[in-house]
């Protein structure tokens, strides 16, 4: 499909992109005004742009299963993207609702720039889930990256976002310079850019080459594992997760790992068929490197995560773990692999964001991300928002009936469908660790008796609210998930049918 | 939805009653004592008018069902037999009991009230629960409520006896969720239906006997056994009265209802295949591990200065007794263990409502610390008696009548366990009157010269107890002729699927 014909099904990335100069132009006018106050109107601009996005996306119908073709094959609309269109723009929904309202970013005077990064960061998202060639993957990702890196610097006077951002964009550098090597390597291998012609290439490999093959893959995977955060690619999270403002820290550990984990599918299905269309990668043994690579993260997640003591850290290692435990979906793959990952995605998406709206609550009023400053929380005033974080940490780690529990018991049966019992049992047991750290901090939050020097909080039923919607959310989708299922079906048919 | 909804209204009465106690106000502290009460009320008629109708005969009944997760097969399903039927009303008994023996609760009223009635529709649930995802639902949905019970209004170190008992707990329960995964695939059609599967569900012998020993290790954490046991004195010990009366009234038969119901019921062939040098898997792990439960807690017991932790390793002890029934699967056994089961549920919530009433009185448990009771607190006196005669096996109480069954069906099978397990009443004779003794006869203690009485709330909640312990020990025909007819089922079930195992195996080797 040409340019022009495109842009009818290209709704949902214009309003993005309305909205991201929208907002440019009202900070633009804004400043340089005397006495400037800080204005609602970037984040207003901000979340109503988000808003019609996702009523766009709504409107998208893929033509048919196996999808159009955008801009001559550079952009795929199919059940798959638009699943993650509305997952990434109901993230970046949740994320400006979340800033509106976050002490640390209303404080800054360039707020503007802040709502413009975030919607941007979005819009390569949504082009990372829909991206059609090699090109395309890593241009988005590469965008989503450099305003990743900016939004988490910028708390400006904070040093730990300064030296968080500056990880993050070391780290990013090395894993996207391996990455391009080896999508290069892949291109010399079968001459082609966009996936079909990359399945062609590989069907058609000589023997001798698999071992090259192989070995770009693995340079390939570098860059969307550090974009998940699975292991060995995770050493930036922790660090990032604490030193960025917390509605970006949500945004990178809910919308980027979703993203991430739409061109991994979308790159390893299409391109390299792995339990794809071309069966000569067969021997390539990338679901063998996948279930180390699924075990190590989720294991090192959780066992790192057992002796944190600040809140954003805690998540940080426990969003590797749940990067493992999606993983888990991928190494499956086929048959329901595919539509379990999605589910967790989803599942992941509510009781994150959720726990991590909580923190920023806690943040707002107290000013503490360290466990210490949730001591007796339920006693002093906040029953609410230490119930609310205790239906979400409780779902991550996977208690029914929420939905974190829903979302594991998908992934696992697909695991236990694929017979690959041990990779079922380690993760069952990870989940087991995993309760010993979220439970610590429902543990100080309810157990623990406050002291004198703890100050007794209030919170408005406008800051309640969201937090109540997204634990309702986790309860509601513990108990009824047959609607979930039926729609990640129709978007994992994509691969399969 | 088709069936009869009473099971159903009777799980699901309590959690409504949680909603009602989270809208009244926090400070209503009577109010929502009473309104517990009454939420709580329900189920137990509800549970008199099942045992009412309940046609022994019959198989399971009451049964509510209806899908659920359709991409699963996951369905709502409930019904109750003649294994389930007698937990249910345990269940409800204890449950409308413990919210009136927990009137002294102060410190958070209404999360504890809320707490306790989300835990009754949890442990309502697993005994009425016949899909498989769905016992699995109320199983954990138990665990919460637990932790925060036993971690907010718990003794001292209740921080750690809560978490312990968390991990352990779910620690088991993975490995009940791999096993449902794996019957699930493995049945054909794919279903979780409980009552189906040992048909449907097509598993080689060695993997069963895989499958047996991970569920066994899930029940085994619960019931507890040997070596699993290490969480049961902390959390007992550490939580409040209302909430060790559950532990031990309820969640402990939990282990044993699941080894019937499951390992049992749904891996019949397991049970009584050999499994290693030419014995069963339900010997080696219920036989024998019952045995040295019955010992090694009755010797733990005696040891024990702290009244609460002797009742807590008297529990242990008569667990096994459970499980050495169980074992032996001749009708008197498995009759016993079911019985037992009902009545160490009766006869240890007593024990630990006791131990309420004077550690609220005293303030410590300390057994040594006591003396004379007999003449300070002659009514208390007299009802600890009758439950430490009873938890003793005193003929004319009710466990002795369970205990006499099992050692009698576990003879036929395993004489020599018999004998050991036989002896261990003389311990637990020992350390129970040795306790009397110390506390209750003797000098009486200066401090505690002025010590009030047991009074009329407290001895409501354990007259019927009481009754029943009494009533049950002269005549157990009743409950008897409730559960024999699904026993005897079970039994057929069990031996006829062994044997079909082993008669295909001897073609194998005749081959």
């Amino acid at each position: 499909m040409g340019t022009t014909e495109s842009l009818a099904y290209f709704h949902p990335e214009l309003a993005l992109a309305a909205a991201i100069l929208a907002v440019i132009f009202v900070d633009l006018a804004l400043t340089g005004r005397a006495g400037r106050q800080a204005s609602e109107w970037p984040g207003n601009l901000a979340l109503a742009g988000v808003g019609a996005a996702l009523v766009l996306t709504r409107g998208l119908r893929p033509l048919d299963v196996r999808g159009a073709w955008l801009f001559n094959g550079m952009i795929v609309l199919d059940a798959f993207s638009v699943f993650f269109k509305v997952l990434l723009g109901l993230a970046l929904l949740a994320v400006v609702w979340m800033s509106l309202s976050s002490r640390e970013i209303r404080a800054q005077p360039n707020e503007g720039e802040y709502y413009a990064l975030l919607l941007s960061s979005g819009l390569g998202m949504f082009l990372m889930a829909s991206a059609g060639t090699l090109l395309m993957a890593y241009l988005s990702l590469e965008f989503v990256s450099l305003t990743s890196y900016v939004l988490t610097g910028f708390l400006r006077h904070n040093r730990r976002s300064g030296e968080a951002a500056l990880k993050y964009l070391i780290y990013g550098g090395v894993a996207s310079g391996a990455m391009i090597y080896g999508m290069s390597w892949v291109f010399g291998l079968t001459g082609a850019m966009d996936y079909a012609g990359i399945a062609r290439g590989v069907a058609a490999l000589d023997p001798a080459s698999r071992g090259a093959l192989f070995l770009a893959l693995v340079l390939v995977l570098a860059g969307f594992g550090y974009k998940i955060a699975s292991v060995p690619f995770h050493m930036w999270a922790p660090d990032v997760y604490t030193g960025a403002p917390i509605p970006v820290t949500a945004f990178l550990a809910v919308g980027s790992k979703a993203a991430g984990f739409a061109l991994l599918l979308r790159f390893f299905h299409f391109g390299v068929g792995h339990e794809g269309p071309a069966p000569a990668v067969a021997q390539v043994p990338i679901p063998q490197l996948a279930s180390i690579i699924c075990v190590a993260t989720m294991t090192l997640g959780n066992l790192a995560a057992l002796s944190q003591t600040n809140m954003k850290r805690l998540l940080a290692y426990s969003s590797i773990a749940h990067a493992g435990y999606a993983l888990l979906g991928f190494v499956v793959f086929a048959d329901k692999g595919v539509e379990a990952l999605l589910f967790y995605l989803v599942a992941y998406y509510l009781m994150n964001l959720g726990a991590f709206w909580v923190v920023m609550l806690i943040a707002n009023a107290t000013g503490r991300e360290d466990l210490d400053g949730y001591r007796g929380l339920a006693w002093r005033g906040g029953a609410a928002p230490a119930l609310a974080l205790g239906v979400f940490l409780f779902s991550l780690a996977g208690l029914p009936p929420l939905a974190g529990f829903v979302g594991k018991f998908n992934v696992f049966a697909a695991g236990v469908q694929a017979q690959l019992y041990v990779l079922v049992v380690i993760g069952l047991l990870n989940s087991v660790i995993s309760l010993y750290y979220y439970a610590r901090v429902v543990k100080t939050m309810f157990l623990d008796d406050p002291t004198a020097d703890d100050p007794a909080l209030r919170f408005g039923a406008n800051e309640l609210g969201p937090v109540g919607v997204l634990s309702l959310a986790t309860l509601v989708l513990g108990v009824n998930f047959n609607w979930l299922l039926r729609w990640v079906e129709v978007a994992g048919r994509v691969f399969t049918g | 939805m088709h069936g009869d909804p009473v099971l159903t209204l009777m799980i699901f009465i309590p959690l409504v009653g949680m909603a009602v106690v989270l809208a009244l106000p926090s400070r209503a502290h009577d109010a929502i004592r009473w309104t517990s009460t009454l939420f709580s009320a329900p189920p137990l008629l509800l549970a008199v008018r099942v045992l009412h109708g309940f046609r022994p005969d019959a198989g399971f009944q009451l049964v509510h069902r209806g899908p659920w997760i359709d991409a699963f097969d996951i369905e709502y399903f409930v019904g109750v037999d003649g294994i389930s039927i007698t937990m249910v009303v345990l269940t409800a008994l204890l449950c409308f009991l413990c919210m009136i023996a927990s009137f002294g609760i102060e410190k958070g009223v209404k999360g504890y009230y809320a707490l306790f009635l989300l835990l009754e529709t949890g442990m309502l649930g697993v005994f009425c629960a016949l899909d498989f995802f769905l016992f699995f639902v109320f199983w954990e949905v138990m665990l919460l409520p637990m932790y925060f019970l036993i971690g907010i209004w718990g003794g001292p170190r209740r921080e750690y006896a809560a978490i312990k008992f968390f991990l352990y707990t779910l620690l088991g329960s993975v490995l009940m969720l791999v096993t449902i995964l794996y019957l699930y695939f493995a049945s054909d059609p794919h279903s979780f239906d409980m009552t189906q599967l040992s048909r449907t569900a097509h598993v080689t012998i060695n993997v069963q006997l895989l499958l047996w020993l991970a569920l066994f290790i899930g029940f085994a954490i619960k019931i507890p056994a040997f070596p699993f046991h290490t969480w049961l004195p902390d959390a007992h010990v550490e939580a409040p009265t209302a909430i060790s009366v559950i532990l031990a009234g309820v969640l402990l038969k939990m282990g044993t209802y699941g080894i019937l119901r499951i390992n049992y019921g749904i891996l019949p062939a397991a049970t009584l295949a050999p499994a290693w040098h030419g014995r069963s898997l339900a010997f080696w792990l219920l036989a024998a591990l019952g045995t040295f439960n019955i010992v090694y807690g009755a010797l733990a017991a005696m040891a024990q200065t702290d009244l609460k932790k002797l009742v807590a390793y008297s529990s242990i002890s008569h667990m096994g007794y459970v499980m050495l029934g169980m074992a032996a699967f001749t009708p008197q056994g498995i009759n016993g263990a079911v019985l037992q089961m009902f009545n160490h549920g009766t006869v240890t919530a007593m024990l630990f409502l006791l131990v309420g009433v004077i550690y609220d009185r005293a303030h410590h448990r300390d057994i040594a610390g006591f003396g004379g009771l007999a003449s300070i607190m002659p009514v208390y006196t007299g009802v600890t008696g009758l439950a430490f005669f009873a938890a003793m096996g005193l003929p004319g109480l009710s466990a002795f009548i369970s205990e006499a069954l099992v050692l009698l069906g576990a003879w036929q099978n395993y004489p020599l366990l018999t004998v050991i397990g036989a002896s261990a009443v003389v311990l637990t004779a020992g350390y129970l009157l040795w306790t009397l003794q110390r506390m209750f006869l003797g000098k009486p203690n200066e401090k505690y010269l002025t010590l009030p009485e047991i009074n009329a709330r407290e001895l409501f909640t354990l007259v019927p107890l009481g009754a029943i312990v009494i009533f049950l020990g002269i005549y157990p025909t009743p409950i008897l002729d409730l559960q024999s007819p699904a026993l005897v089922r079970l039994n057929d079930h069990v031996t006829q699927a062994a044997a079909r195992t082993a008669g295909t195996e001897r073609v194998a080797v005749a081959r």
